[in-house]
């Protein structure tokens, strides 16, 4: 009742920054407003390398969507998706599967309106709006329920998602409640914010986003790790984003651990 | 080779570095094959725009369009290109023109990108808001619904108490209609009857100072009745924590509410004449020592009706409770205008309670004031009915007593009010009162006392004036009281026998002294004592007394020539028709009585002979009155030479009282006198004292005369 005079959804409202906006921003996007501008660029005012994580990251996700689909895996839910600019798992997955399945999965109503404008034309794409950290409500939509049925692999993105997870909400266990669904053979391609690499920077950034509605929780390599418990981990680990199967060696760059994102890829056996 | 074409090698170095131009930053992004495709086709319109004639504008902007399609969107990658463009040697001041249609293509491009951009994540913003709105419409028409249909009444007020929205079972709590409450004030609804604080609570909780409330509370129905609710009242708050509204929530619970008023009416007040009761009238004199001020005073006045008992059964219950009823509207009409409290405490007894009172007179007026309003006769059962009543008066300052004490003084007054002949008042007397609670406190525990053992007997010898051996015992009971100590049976006897008490503690002081004296005769035969036990003028007209007495000889196994009986004289002399059959029956088994306190009675002595007495024990004060002034030292002597002679008349024993000295018993043992008792014989000692006089008494005997006693 408290909200009966002016209530704006959650999400929708241009005067508060969203991290999925910002993201597009530091992508080089303009699927933004105002507020996210502004908060990214003191984000990068404190930070000056954060585009260049943001890239690394994005092209993290490129790489391994690439692998997977190149491991024969068709369908991909790909969980905290955002606002799908460019490098979209569907269009990465379908150049090398055409038959790729994927389905989107953001918590925010306004990267899930703009996803289904954006893929309406394909369908073996679907949009889902749910919050990962109710993965059995997550579960239960029928587009995701849907990509799991036939028993196929399945390819879980949890890409730059969980740092948005707090300890409270249980992320170990969120993985696990996931990977207890899938069938034999799926896969988890994970990102993480790390507490390694710029620990000078862990603080004041999270302070910043801790103004969203979503806040930031680095975490260890430790940690970061142990969410592929139950998963075999592919080569070469868990690793900076850009030393994850690089194009080319010298893409890696001389100092990978700038990046601070961890990154990494398991099987299920 | 061409001036318009630049050399192979130039050509060549150029890919190479556009290539790796797309490769960096953003670049990484991008799929290979995409990337590759892209380098292939920009590096293409290049080509083209610098070897076109004139220089290819259009390809040159195109190549740039293409970029920022491919999200090549950094400013970065803008100047590296333009540098990479000048760098490139082209003939004829070719490269300026390329690189600027270049960069204009690629900030159209750009331009173009950020509208396209802006406006659909704008739509995408509405479209979610409209989504979310249209899906709060549907929550809000389910909350909507469930406000108007709740079965309990829900309000909802802005924090300056103005009403906004209610539903409609508030509506009909208020037997109104919506109009009328909205844009009503919170605060018009108050109500006389309002619980103390509610207010106070309402004031903080609009501040913000508290979440929440609850309270029962009263409010007028449109119809002007009134309608009892439980409220419930709760701040609301936004999400930053700001407080806006308050929300009441409204049970109607009058049915209920008036229930438990009739219940605690019918708990507060006495059916017949509808005064309080004594649970109330408890109540309040308790209330008024919770927080008195120091120098608080109150008073009450008990009041009983003289013979309301002749009342009921002459002229019918009905007749009675008729009188009650008019009593009660008497003494209500004569207190209430004083604001005094009047209650009915039972029976024919009433209360008046003086909540202040300025001193005991003001409390003297009113019990005055209470008689008089009964002084007209009553109209009752067709006749006119004088009445007439007691009051008991208590006026006290509320820091020297306690609700309780208070009861019972003001009670036992009304007892001294009545015994001292009716249809009067009399006030409280602290001397008589301390007398009278002594006695209550002890009756009260004397039960409890004889079941733990607190009792105990002591013996005084009785002694033969002419050689000064031991004759008897007389078994005197002690109470050793934890808070006054040992008591002499001054002390509580009386006590006991108001009580009721006095059968069951003779009957322990028999088997007591019973089951001594034959412990006795068990050691010493025919050397030890006879026991004389008091038996108090209830005991003496109970008719168990006989049978008691049989039961307890016969379980101590005592021969009866060994138990005397002392009764006193007043005690036969009141006792007429009642105890004599006792008395005899008890002479009839060997029991032998003796007549205590002899002479106090100063009556006919007649009754000496038609009594089986066998002893004359003549009072202590007789000879305690010897030791005063000549005259009436002399006085005395002469009474007790004639009740010695009266005794040696009658042929019975006679003992003396109070023997002190020396020379006492030897001018009683000249006149004829049997036996003395007293502290010049011996005090009242433990059985273990006697036993070892009798012991030594025994040995002076056998050491004095010959050894024949013990041969018998």
């Amino acid at each position: 009742m408290q909200r009966s005079l002016s209530w704006v959804p959650p999400g929708t409202d241009p005067d508060r920054p969203n991290a999925a906006r910002i993201y597009d921003y530091f992508l080089g996007g303009s699927h933004n407003f105002p507020a996210d501008r502004e908060m990214a660029r003191q984000a990068i005012s404190l930070w000056p390398d954060l585009p260049m994580i943001m890239r690394s990251n994005r092209a993290f996700l490129r790489r391994a969507v690439q692998y997977l689909a190149g491991e024969g895996i068709t369908r991909f839910l790909d969980l905290g998706s955002g606002i799908p600019t460019f490098g979209a798992v569907h269009e990465v997955a379908q150049e090398v599967r055409p038959d790729a399945r994927v389905v989107y999965v953001d918590m925010d109503p306004v990267a899930v309106a703009h996803s289904r404008l954006l893929v309406r034309d394909d369908p073996l794409v679907e949009v889902v709006q749910a919050d990962v950290r109710d993965p059995h409500g997550l579960l239960a939509q029928a587009p995701v329920a849907e990509l799991l049925r036939p028993g196929e692999p399945v390819a879980v993105l949890l890409v730059a998602v969980l740092h948005f997870v707090p300890d409270e909400a249980d992320p170990a266990g969120i993985v696990a409640t996931l990977r207890d669904v899938l069938p034999p053979g799926s896969a988890l391609a994970l990102s993480h914010a790390s507490l390694e690499g710029r620990p000078d920077q862990a603080g004041p950034h999270q302070e910043l986003y801790a103004r969203t509605r979503t806040p930031l929780t680095m975490r260890s390599r430790a940690q970061i790790t142990a969410y592929f418990d139950g998963f075999e981990l592919v080569e070469p680990g868990v690793v900076y984003l850009p030393e994850w199967r690089p194009e080319t060696p010298d893409a890696v760059g001389p100092h990978p651990e700038r990046m601070t994102g961890l990154a990494g890829v398991g099987r299920r056996p | 080779m061409s001036a318009a074409e630049p050399d192979r090698g130039a050509s060549g170095h150029f890919e190479e570095s556009w290539a790796g131009l797309l490769r960096e930053g953003l670049g990484l992004t991008v799929q290979p094959g995409a990337r590759q495709r892209l380098t292939a086709r920009t590096a293409e319109l290049l080509r083209r725009a610098w070897q076109g004639d004139p220089v290819s504008t259009v390809a040159a902007e195109e190549a740039g369009t293409l970029l920022v399609d491919a999200h090549y969107t950094d400013p970065s990658v803008l100047a590296r290109a333009v540098e990479l463009l000048h760098a490139h040697p082209v003939p004829k001041g070719r490269g300026p023109a390329v690189a600027g249609a270049f960069a204009a293509g690629w900030a159209a491009a750009l331009r173009e990108r950020t509208l396209r951009d802006q406006e659909e994540i704008r739509a995408a913003t509405d479209t979610a808001r409209q989504s979310a709105e249209r899906s709060l419409r549907a929550t809000e028409a389910r909350f909507r619904a469930l406000f108007e249909n709740a079965p309990i009444g829900i309000g909802i007020g802005d924090l300056q108490g103005n009403i906004l929205e209610v539903n409609r079972a508030l509506l009909d709590i208020f037997g109104g209609r919506m109009e009328e409450l909205r844009g009503r004030r919170v605060t018009d609804l108050v109500h006389p009857e309002d619980e103390p604080g509610t207010w106070l609570a309402y004031d903080e909780l609009v501040r913000g100072e508290r979440e929440r409330f609850e309270c029962t509370k009263p409010y007028y129905r449109k119809d002007g009745e009134v309608v009892w609710t439980h409220l419930t009242c709760s701040l609301i708050r936004d999400e930053e924590l700001v407080p806006h509204y308050q929300v009441a929530l409204l049970e109607d619970i009058t049915d209920r509410y008036r229930l438990e008023e009739r219940l605690r009416h019918q708990a507060t007040h006495d059916t017949l004449t509808g005064l309080p009761n004594r649970a109330a009238f408890i109540d309040r004199l308790e209330r008024l020592f919770r927080a008195p001020r120091a120098d608080a005073r109150f008073g009450i006045c008990y009041l009983d009706l003289d013979g309301f008992k002749f009342v009921n059964d002459s002229l019918g219950h009905g007749a009675g409770d008729e009188l009650l009823v008019a009593v009660a509207r008497r003494l209500e009409t004569a207190m209430t205008p004083l604001g005094h409290l009047v209650a009915r405490l039972g029976g024919d007894e009433f209360v008046v309670l003086l909540e202040r009172s300025r001193g005991q007179q003001d409390a003297v007026t009113v019990a005055k004031a209470a008689l008089s309003a009964l002084a007209t006769p009553f109209p009752v059962a067709d006749r006119r009915l004088s009445v007439r009543a007691s009051v008991g008066v208590l006026e006290r300052s509320v820091a020297t007593t306690t609700p309780e004490a208070a009861v019972r003084a003001a009670d036992l007054t009304l007892y001294r009010a009545k015994e001292a002949g009716r249809g009067r008042w009399t006030l409280f007397d602290p001397g008589h009162h301390a007398r009278e609670v002594t006695r209550y406190a002890m009756s009260v525990r004397m039960p409890a006392a004889l079941e733990r053992g607190e009792f105990f007997v002591d013996y005084q010898p009785l002694c033969t004036l002419s050689d000064g051996s031991l004759a008897a015992v007389e078994a005197l009971v002690r109470w050793r009281h934890p808070d006054f100590g040992v008591l002499s049976p001054d002390d509580f006897i009386a006590t006991a026998e108001q009580t009721g008490m006095i059968m069951r503690l003779g009957r322990w002081v028999l088997e007591e002294a019973c089951g001594q004296a034959a412990e006795w005769v068990r050691r010493f035969g025919t050397a030890a004592p006879q026991v004389n036990v008091n038996v108090s003028v209830h005991q003496a007209r109970d008719a168990r007394l006989a049978a008691d007495i049989g039961r307890v000889l016969r379980s101590s196994g005592l021969d009866p020539r060994l138990l005397q009986l002392e009764i006193t004289e007043s005690a036969v002399l009141r006792s007429d028709d009642d105890s004599m059959p006792t008395l005899r029956s008890l002479a009839d088994a060997g029991i032998t009585l003796a007549v205590d306190d002899f002479g106090t009675g100063w009556s006919a002595l007649g009754y000496l002979g038609e009594l089986p007495v066998s002893g004359l024990k003549i009072a202590g004060s007789f000879l305690a009155d010897t030791h005063r002034p000549e005259a009436a030292a002399q006085q005395s002597w002469r009474v007790i030479e004639g009740l010695v002679s009266l005794a040696r008349a009658l042929g019975v024993n006679v003992t003396a009282e109070g023997v002190e000295t020396a020379a006492d018993a030897e001018r009683l043992r000249a006149m004829g006198c049997d036996w003395g008792q007293g502290w010049h014989f011996g005090r009242p000692a433990r059985p273990g004292e006697i036993t070892r006089r009798i012991t030594q008494e025994l040995r002076r005997m056998a050491g004095h005369e010959d050894t024949d006693y013990y041969s018998e």
